[in-house]
Parts: structure tokens; C-alpha cells; sequence
């Protein structure tokens, strides 16, 4: 065997097998979100987040948390100034420094939709930012649920839409109904336009999708940012460390 | 200066007259073969890992709430409010995962290359039992959080001891401290995880390089180097095929560390959860004893013996066989020098038979961990349509953990009846000059 046989065998093999065998889990895993169409979110997009906290504020905290987020947090990570937070996004009265608390009482809630509306601090780390755009996009009518609504990507949820008057209303066109089996929906259609056109609302949603993927993680917006520097230091510092290994090995036959 | 430091070298060497010969003796008098390869990083990989994960588990510490009512808050405390707390919690949790892909390969590396045979079985017992200890010290780290992976993970994890007979449910619930995976629960696998099992591994740890020491390293040749010719630059009657551990493997080892971080620390601030692998997504909703997350299963570690609990069924009215296979997975892996009783160490020389049992043994482990964390039960409808997925999920499970065991069987009929065809294996290491 030449020597740089011997490298291949020792080394890139096992490298290249050791690396496909990361990717391949990786991609099946990602696999396991069940095919929905990608959210497109970008945290990094400061405009986005912007316009996804003002709907948040405007539609989702009259019964959602984000009880780990400060008002504060918000202010620094999205580029608002105090004022503009406590005026335009606080409507429940809390400090700057205080987290986000919806003021609907748990127990009321619990009576009206059968179960207090969960805290969305996590929500996008929980079930992926693919599933909450599609959630949100996947609203109809359904007059045999006790609020009125019902959801393909989560059938039977509690929640009515508050979005709707941006969307317009969805209803259902049902599969041939099959004896025994519970009646599946073939596709959605728009029957009463909205404020907002199809494109425009798949834009808001997919704002407001990337608000609640930042506020799961607020620290993501610094780890991309510190995380290309130490990615260069340590290939500096592995350089280095290469060339001591390559001079003090010099006499090592 | 220099004047300073001498006398302050000779006040220490006066009242410590064996420190410097025991420095001597592990470090700079240490000869290591010289032909380590690649595989060879993975021991002081697995140090830098340990030390990590105590470093950084300190920090967590000082802000973590052991309570069921606070252990979730606590940790997004420290993910959002604590100063780098975030970098600190996923320095420790993509710690814990390399730490298993470190040891996992370091033990492949003994496989191959035959470091667990005579002289240095001890060196591999006790490295088993520090794997022993690391399984037990990731379970408990994986329940503190307390999401609902982690509740659940726990509940599983710990009534497997429930099918032993006759003790098994007061077992259960003296290991919980209550019915249920509760307060009780947390604080004591607390204790457990930040002291009692950490000391346990670092003492493994010392005793496992001591014993190393002693009888010196293996090497990809499966030579001893010890045996063979004497005499190198720094002293005539060493090992002619040595060199002092420092700085020549320090140097070297340097270099693994560079590579080792660059890919830890591009998990770290690109990919901390790995894609649900390292951090699962239903460890993001907190512990909720009404609601069953839809796939209850084990950090990927865990999972190709997760896969064997699985596979094995229940009879004579015991669920205990799974348990007891299970945990025989591991006690093999112990017995592993008296199963092979071949001269030949490295793979390098070893008979083709050898070769292909060891790539399937690492077949059947990979393949059990697919069946483990739950890919197999999604894949066979995907991939052969409308099949009994159940059934064909056993019978891959079921072969590949007949494969797992197999492996130690035929080692040892293929060594014990003079089966292996092994070739002339050389009198130095082969870099030599």
C-alpha cells in the first residue's frame, strides 16, 4: 500500500463514514416534522421581528404568555426604544423590566375553551417553526366545534382564530366520507376575503412565526454573532497548534 | 526572578521529595509508542470533556433551582437572564453528547487494536466501569431540567427495575422517593449528578490512567514496545520505539483539541439542540404527568440499549428477560478479554473473520439505536408501504441484537478453537526508522 493509500484507509474513510453518518441523522430527524412546507423564518431579519411582535401584541397576548420574555429584552434585541415598547406593545401595565403575562385569568380560560391558552414562550423550541406557520395558516370553519373553528395541523384545537379578520374566513371541502372513518378534509379554500391578500397574510404569519422563534431563543441572535469569531479563532489556534506539533516532531523518525 | 523561582522549587521539592519523580514517571518519562494514529485522540478528548462538563456544571449550579416547581424556570433563567448563561448551559449539554461519541469511539479503538488483552485488563475494567458511571451521571443530568422528556425519560428509565420479581415496585419507589417522578426525585438525582457520581468518575478516571501507566500504551501494531529493542535519545534503557509522553503527545493532542472544538463550538453557537438530537423538543414543555409526549424515548445515547429492552418480549409472566439483556449488553463488554482469547492484538494482523464480526458488531449497534430512537418504526411504512411495521420492526431488532451478542460468542469459539488465520505480526511498530 502507498502511503497515501494507507491515509485513505486510515483517515478520510472513517471521516467521510463518521460525517455521513451525522448528516443522515440530522436529515432524518428533520424528516420527522411530517412534511409540512418550510416557515422561512429568519431571526436575524430585525424589520420581521418587528412587525411579528406588533401582531403578537395586537392579537395573541389578550391569552398567551410569554412569561420567560422581558419587555426589556424586546426593547434591546428588536431595536426599540423604551418608550416605543411600553406604548405601542404593553397593554398590560407591566414594568419595562417585567416579563410578558397575559392578564386573561387561567381558570376563566380553562372554562371558555376547555383549556388555558398555553404560554408561547417555548412554543417554536416545542413543536418547530414549520408546525406554527402551518398552525397558523390552517384555520377553518367549523360549525360541530364549540368555538366555531377547527385546525388541519392541529384537528380539534380549542382556540378560535383571532387572525381572521386579516386572512378572511376557510372552509373545508371534505374527502368522500368513508363508512366507520372520521371525516378528512381534502383542502381549504378561502370563501371570504380578508384585509389581507393570501400573500400578504403568509407574510404576517410567517412575522409573527419568527417573533415567537426569537422569543424561544433570544439568545440566538448573539450565538450566530459570536459564533463565527470563535469558529475563526479556534482555526487560527488549531494552525498553530499543527505547526508545534509538525516542529517538535521533527525528530521523530 | 529566576533566583525566586528555584528557591521556591527547592522549598516545595524539600518538604515534597517525590513530586517531581511522579511527574517524571506520567509525564515526561512516560514513553508512548510512537505510532499513535487518529483513533488515539479520543482519551485526552475525553478528559478536556470531563473537565468541560464539571467547569461549566458549576456555573449551571450556582442558578439552577433542584425543585419541581423550579428546575424548567431555572433553566430558561439561565438561558435568558443569567450572563452567558445561555453559552454555559450548551457548552454542558453538547458536552454531554461528544462525551458519549468520545467514549464510544475510545472503546472502538480498544476493540480494534486489542488494548483490552493481556497485559491490560484491568485498564479496560475500569474504563467500563467508567462507563458504567457516565450512563448513570447523563440519566440523572437529563432528568434535572425537568421537561416533559426528561419526566417521562425518568419514569421509563426507572420502572424497568420494577420487572424484577418480588421487589420491584418497592424498588421503584424507594429510587423516586415517591409514586411518581416528583420533587423528591429531582433533588436527589441533584445530589447525585453534581457530587456523589462526579467524584466516582474522577477517582475511575485517576485509577483508570494509573493503571495504564503501569503496564504502558497500546498502538495501532498491537506491539509491545516494552519487549522490544531498548534504548532511545533520553535514556538507553527505555523503549527504543518510545517517546516521552510530554511534550510529544501533548503537542500532538493540542491538535486534536483544535479540531475537536471547532466542531463543539460550531454545535455549540450553530446547532445546540443538533436537530432534536441532543436537545429534544418535547424537553421544551415542562414536566406534565397527564400529558404523554407521542414518543417517549432515550437521549440517542441510550438508545441502541433502549432498542435491546425493546426487542427482547416478555415470558414465563416477566418483563424482566429485556431488562436483564439489556444490562447484559454491557456486562459482555466487561467480559470482553476472557471472550477473545487470541495472541494477536491489532486488527492489522488479525484474521478476516475477526474483521467482518467487528464491522458488524458496529453495524448491529448503530442499527440498534435506529430501532431505539424510534427511525425503523417510521422508515418501514415509508419505505415498504403497508406493512406490519411491528412485526418487522421486531424481527430487524431482534436480529441485529442476536448480531450485538453474537459477536462476543463468536469471538470466543473463533479464538478458543484456533479458528483465526492470523498474520506474522511484526517485531516494532512499523513507523520505526
Amino acid at each position: 500500500m502507498t502511503k497515501r493509500q494507507l491515509l485513505m484507509k486510515r483517515y478520510i474513510f472513517p471521516l467521510v463514514l463518521a460525517f455521513s453518518l451525522i448528516v443522515g441523522s440530522v436529515s432524518v430527524q428533520a424528516s420527522e416534522e411530517g412534511g409540512l412546507p418550510s416557515a422561512g423564518t429568519n431571526v436575524q431579519d430585525q424589520a420581521s421581528l418587528q412587525r411579528g411582535a406588533k401582531l403578537f401584541f395586537n392579537y395573541c397576548v389578550g391569552c398567551h404568555s410569554l412569561k420567560y420574555m422581558r419587555y426589556e429584552r424586546i426593547a434591546t434585541d428588536l431595536g426599540l426604544s423604551e418608550q416605543e415598547v411600553m406604548q405601542n406593545l404593553n397593554f398590560t401595565g407591566a414594568k419595562f423590566g417585567e416579563t410578558v403575562v397575559s392578564h386573561m385569568p387561567e381558570e376563566s380560560a380553562a372554562k371558555w375553551f376547555g383549556k388555558a391558552p398555553p404560554d408561547l414562550s417555548l412554543e417554536v423550541r416545542a413543536k418547530g417553526a414549520d408546525w406554527v406557520y402551518a398552525y397558523l395558516n390552517s384555520f377553518y370553519l367549523d360549525s360541530s366545534r364549540p368555538v366555531g373553528w377547527n385546525n388541519t395541523v392541529f384537528p380539534n384545537a380549542s382556540m378560535p382564530f383571532p387572525l381572521w379578520e386579516l386572512q378572511g374566513l376557510q372552509t373545508a371541502e371534505m374527502k368522500p366520507a368513508k363508512t366507520g372513518a372520521d371525516p378528512e378534509v381534502e383542502k381549504l379554500v378561502l370563501s371570504q376575503p380578508g384585509k389581507l391578500t393570501p400573500a400578504q397574510f403568509q407574510q404576517a404569519t410567517r412575522d409573527l412565526t419568527s417573533f415567537l422563534e426569537y422569543a424561544s431563543e433570544p439568545a440566538a441572535l448573539e450565538r450566530h454573532h459570536y459564533g463565527i469569531w470563535v469558529l475563526l479563532f479556534l482555526a487560527f489556534f488549531t494552525l498553530l497548534a499543527a505547526m508545534l506539533k509538525k516542529e517538535y516532531w521533527k525528530d521523530v523518525h | 526572578m529566576a533566583n525566586v523561582f528555584t528557591n521556591i522549587g527547592d522549598w516545595v521539592t524539600e518538604r515534597a521529595p517525590n513530586m517531581m519523580p511522579a511527574y517524571r514517571k506520567h509525564m515526561t518519562e512516560y514513553y508512548a509508542p510512537k505510532n499513535f494514529n487518529l483513533w488515539y485522540y479520543f482519551g485526552s478528548l475525553a478528559l478536556l470533556v470531563l473537565v468541560n462538563q464539571i467547569v461549566t456544571g458549576i456555573f449551571l449550579t450556582m442558578n439552577f433551582n433542584p425543585s419541581a416547581a423550579g428546575a424548567f424556570a431555572s433553566v430558561e433563567y439561565i438561558m435568558r437572564d443569567v450572563e452567558w448563561g445561555w453559552l454555559i448551559r450548551y457548552m454542558h449539554s453538547t458536552g454531554a453528547s461528544l462525551f458519549f461519541v468520545v467514549v464510544f469511539l475510545h472503546m472502538f479503538r480498544g476493540m480494534m487494536y486489542g488494548s483490552y488483552k493481556k497485559p491490560r485488563e484491568l485498564v479496560w475494567l475500569l474504563g467500563m466501569l467508567i462507563f458504567l458511571a457516565l450512563m448513570a451521571e447523563a440519566f440523572m443530568g437529563y432528568v434535572l431540567p425537568w421537561g416533559n422528556m426528561s419526566f417521562w425519560g425518568a419514569k421509563v428509565i426507572i420502572s424497568l427495575f420494577g420487572t424484577i420479581p418480588y421487589i420491584g415496585g418497592t424498588l421503584v419507589e424507594w429510587i423516586m422517593g415517591d409514586f411518581l417522578p416528583a420533587d423528591a426525585t429531582l433533588n436527589r438525582f441533584f445530589a447525585l449528578h453534581v457530587i456523589a457520581l462526579p467524584l466516582v468518575l474522577l477517582l475511575l478516571v485517576v485509577l483508570h490512567i494509573a493503571a495504564l501507566h503501569e503496564v504502558g500504551s497500546n498502538n495501532p501494531d498491537g506491539v509491545e514496545i516494552k519487549k522490544g529493542p531498548k534504548g532511545n535519545r533520553w535514556d538507553a534503557l527505555k523503549p527504543a520505539d518510545g517517546i516521552p509522553f510530554h511534550p510529544y503527545y501533548t503537542v500532538k493532542d493540542l491538535v486534536g483539541v483544535g479540531f475537536f472544538l471547532l466542531i463543539a463550538a460550531f454545535i455549540i453557537f450553530f446547532a445546540p439542540t443538533f436537530g432534536g438530537w441532543f436537545l429534544e423538543h418535547d424537553n421544551f414543555i415542562p414536566a406534565n404527568n397527564l400529558v404523554t409526549p407521542s414518543h417517549i424515548k432515550p437521549v440517542w445515547y441510550f438508545t441502541p440499549f433502549y432498542a435491546i429492552v425493546r426487542m427482547i418480549p416478555s415470558f414465563l409472566g416477566s418483563a424482566v428477560w429485556g431488562v436483564l439483556a439489556m444490562f447484559g449488553a454491557i456486562a459482555v463488554l466487561f467480559l470482553l478479554p476472557w471472550f477473545d482469547r487470541g495472541q494477536v492484538k491489532s486488527i492489522r494482523y488479525r484474521g478476516t473473520g475477526y474483521k467482518v464480526a467487528l464491522g458488524l458488531f458496529v453495524l448491529s449497534f448503530f442499527m440498534l439505536g435506529a430501532v431505539g430512537a424510534g427511525i425503523t418504526a417510521e422508515v418501514i411504512p415509508e419505505w415498504f408501504g403497508n406493512v406490519d411495521v411491528t412485526f418487522w420492526e421486531n424481527l430487524f431488532g431482534r436480529t441485529m441484537t442476536l448480531i450485538y451478542f453474537g459477536f462476543f460468542a463468536f469471538l470466543w469459539a473463533y479464538t478458543h478453537f484456533g479458528w483465526e488465520k492470523t498474520k506474522p505480526v511484526p517485531e516494532r511498530v512499523t513507523t520505526h526508522d
